[in-house]
């Protein structure tokens, strides 16, 4: 059967275009691959070829016309066998196939045609407010041990291995050097080269290979020896190992944990003092951790190792040495997801995470002698975001402030507050206030740097603002 | 690439010979139908094809076994057949409709088959090399003889990352195939105005790599390469290079006008180097095949790529559900703030 020769669309974005030129004319024989018309785009001049084989019945639009419309037929191509009456039988409007994609699919009363979109904000469910609770996430009674972040997360890692022997650790330093801030000590001897891999200086590399080996059933823990590094790597992260569940609707997912100190140490200036909360928090497909004490750090890095997700885990190198009562429990882990009450209080409420609840302690220390009553939300997930949390307190406080050593623009603070705006409007009795880190990049100078960073001053001042009492 | 007269191989049967015959022809009809598509706005985006470079992968995966992956860049519809995915499959992913591959959700460049061990379809240019080292690293882990055949062009060959792995893979004798499919052109810019110095082939021996350059237009030559590429890997050697030397006919994608070379190149290399008609010409020669079996053939292939397309344009969008579905795995709440 005579077949219609469409006006192709040549661009993502092209709608019409204009026929330059015709090299061939009618009567000629085409094979697939043979170019049949110039054509001019929006973008540039292209060659287009023929898919079948067959001759040129008819030429239909000539040569210089301009707008010709994608998919309008422009000339009519015989089968082998069939004579120039059969171009005059081709249909002569635009056959089925030439329909737009969404028409193109069954009709729409299987309801399953409607153009795709986006559920819209207000649509998800609105959180259940639940009651705030301080109390500790294990039994009472519970033996306690007083132990360092860095132990914590040292035996979080060594617990995990041993239960799982598909759980690795690779990354720089880790092994024989035992960790470049001793993470990792002392694993190397207990379960091998095989296990501990120390890497070459090569970010972008070898978080590439760690998502290749969770696709290929590992379980890898991917150490960077600061986040600042992993910007080598983000690539790999972000493209590599959150989106992939997604772009393969569902049949592969990345099971890693891109672990190291993110943020401000001490005096190591600009390069080496990020805070990269927000930046990983706003990625679909990512779960971000930050834990601030000894147990969240070792609860939330077992669950982080245990879940099928691309998690980033974002410690600090302050913390690292401070020391922390830990439940003595067998594998104790804490859920991703959820926030922490880490004081109950009536008249503010601050969020904060990580070392953020460093300076939070200690604003609240000194509140507490001024007599302010405050309620502390420690949020250790970043994503998924425990919203129920923030909105319970602040619909029982009226006033928030956050506590973030990030930079300020487009911060989790950002986010948080335009949530609970959105949310609780009706519930604050005061504008949130966000306390961050300054826009600026980190100096080295002492006094500069002290600066730059949030101070617990600065969360006094806030909550003195929120509640009116400066 | 200098022509040269190519006879038909003794050592190869008139099966073997038919079977490469029919895997590249429907690489080549599929992608001439892709293109069709895409001119009718059944296709959106960015539609890499793979004509010309037929007898690199079909070549390769005579030399695979059960259990070894593949990994490639965009440039990936020919993998796809080749490694046994389903025609239908895949033209729905392209159409982004619920019946592809990725239910529509991931397109041209980002298609999946954990079954075939198909790892993708990698839309940055480089970033699947690293990421094929890790599927060997964990094959060797496991403890098994399986191997990982990673694809990348000329283009990708000059991205740090492929360089970091070479390192890490020779370091660490993973058990993985580089395979550079060197098509001469990295979208709109040539080898050598990209590439200083030594040859890609080369590039992989700075770091202790043994490799091999091929000639990518005949798939005997990249079957022989390719065997001992894998021998050199299922014996625990580590990595193995091969430099593919292929062609693409098409543009880089369907919106390129190709003004980087003359059409008088291309319409050389489709008269005297196409990789297609080499193997056609063997079976007429070697009398292995009729003109009339041959017919059968086109005609088979063409059904099963026809089939394909019908398959794309009828199979419906995706649920508006979906657009909340597969961002995490396991119980997560799929959809709400998180």
């Amino acid at each position: 059967m005579a077949t219609e020769i469409l006006m192709p669309a040549l661009s993502p974005t092209m709608e019409e275009g204009t026929l330059a030129k015709w090299l061939v004319k009618e009567g000629d024989t085409v094979s697939s691959g043979d170019i049949l018309a110039e054509i001019e785009t929006d973008k540039a001049t292209m060659e287009f070829e023929a898919v079948d084989e067959g001759t040129i019945g008819k030429i239909l639009v000539a040569e210089g016309t301009e707008g010709v419309k994608v998919n309008q037929p422009i000339a009519v191509l015989l089968e082998e066998g069939e004579d120039a009456s059969a171009a005059d039988a081709a249909p002569s409007a635009a056959p089925a196939e030439a329909e737009k994609p969404a028409d193109g699919a069954p009709k729409p009363d299987t309801g399953a045609t409607a153009p795709a979109q986006a559920k819209k904000a207000d649509e998800r469910p609105a959180p259940e407010p639940r009651a705030a609770s301080a109390a500790p996430e294990w039994p009472e009674g519970t033996e306690m041990k007083s132990m360092t972040v860095r132990e914590a997360l040292n035996s979080a890692i060594a617990e995990e291995m041993e239960r799982d022997e598909n759980v690795f650790i690779m990354g720089e330093e880790v092994a024989e050097y035992q960790g470049a801030y001793k993470i990792t000590q002392g694993l190397l001897d207990k379960f091998g080269a095989k296990r501990v891999i120390d890497t070459p200086i090569t970010e972008h590399g070898f978080a590439g290979i760690g998502v290749g080996a969770a696709f290929g059933g590992l379980k890898p823990i991917v150490e960077f020896m600061t986040w600042n590094f992993a910007m080598q790597a983000i690539d790999q992260i972000i493209n590599s190992a959150a989106k992939t569940l997604y772009m393969s609707g569902g049949q592969m997912g990345c099971p890693i944990v891109f672990r190291g100190p993110n943020g401000a140490a001490a005096r190591v200036a600009a390069q080496h003092s990020q805070d990269y909360a927000a930046w990983y928090a706003s990625v679909p497909g990512l779960k971000v951790v930050q834990p601030y004490h000894a147990a969240d750090a070792k609860g939330l890095l077992k669950s982080a190792i245990r879940d099928p997700n691309p998690v980033v885990f974002l410690e600090n190198e302050i913390l690292y040495g401070r020391s922390f009562e830990v439940p003595v429990i067998e594998d104790f882990t804490v859920p991703l997801g959820k926030a922490r009450v880490a004081r109950e209080g009536s008249e503010v409420t601050i969020v904060s995470w990580g070392i953020g609840m460093s300076h939070t302690m200690e604003a609240v220390a000194e509140l507490e002698k001024q007599g302010v009553d405050v309620e502390v939300i420690d949020l250790r997930s970043l994503r998924p975001l425990d919203y129920d949390a923030i909105l319970a307190s602040v619909k029982k406080t009226n006033r928030l402030v956050t506590v973030e050593e990030g930079w300020p623009r487009a911060s989790m603070s950002n986010h948080i507050s335009a949530y609970v705006m959105e949310n609780a409007f009706d519930w604050l009795d005061a504008p949130v206030i966000n306390v961050t880190g300054k826009d600026v990049p980190m100096p080295y100078a002492a006094n500069l740097e002290r600066l730059a960073l949030v101070t617990p001053e600065e969360v006094i001042d806030a909550v003195n603002k929120v509640t009116y009492r400066s | 690439m200098a022509t040269r007269k190519r006879a038909a191989k003794p050592n190869v049967s008139a099966e073997e010979l038919m079977h490469y015959y029919k895997e590249m022809l429907l690489i080549r009809r599929f992608e001439e139908k892709a293109g069709q598509l895409y001119g009718m706005g059944l296709i959106g985006g960015f539609c890499h094809l793979y004509i010309g470079q037929e007898a690199v992968v079909v070549g390769l995966e005579a030399v695979a076994e059960e259990g070894d992956n593949r990994i490639t860049t965009y440039r990936d519809h020919g993998h796809m057949l080749a490694c046994g995915m389903d025609p239908k499959g895949v033209m729905a992913e392209l159409t982004g409709r619920e019946g592809g591959y990725s239910k529509g959700k991931g397109g041209s460049m980002h298609m999946f088959s954990k079954e075939k061990r198909f790892y993708g379809g990698h839309g940055i240019v480089g970033a699947n090399v690293p990421i094929g080292a890790g599927l060997a690293l964990a094959d060797q882990y496991l403890g098994n003889d399986r191997v990982t055949f990673t694809y990348f062009g000329d283009g990708a060959a000059n991205q740090g990352q492929v360089y970091e792995t070479y390192n890490m893979a020779e370091l660490w004798d993973l058990p993985i195939i580089f395979v550079i499919e060197n098509n001469q052109y990295a979208m709109g810019t040539s080898v050598k105005r990209a590439t200083k110095g030594m040859t890609l082939r080369q590039r992989g021996e700075a770091f202790g790599i043994p490799g091999e350059e091929v000639d990518g237009m005949d798939v005997l030559a990249v079957k022989e390469a390719g065997q001992r590429a894998v021998e050199n890997c299922r014996a625990g050697k580590g990595p193995y290079l091969l430099e593919v030397m292929t062609y693409r006919y098409r543009g880089h994608s369907m919106s390129d006008p190709a003004k980087y070379r003359t059409r008088e190149e291309v319409q050389k290399m489709r008269d005297e180097r196409d990789p297609i008609e080499h193997v056609r010409t063997m079976l007429l020669e070697g009398k292995h095949a009729s003109e009339e079996d041959l017919k059968a053939i086109d005609k088979e292939v063409k059904d099963r790529v026809n089939d394909s397309a019908e398959f794309a344009k009828e199979s419906p969008e995706p649920a508006v559900e979906e657009l909340w579905t597969d961002i995490y795995a396991a119980e997560l709440p799929q959809g709400e703030a998180i």
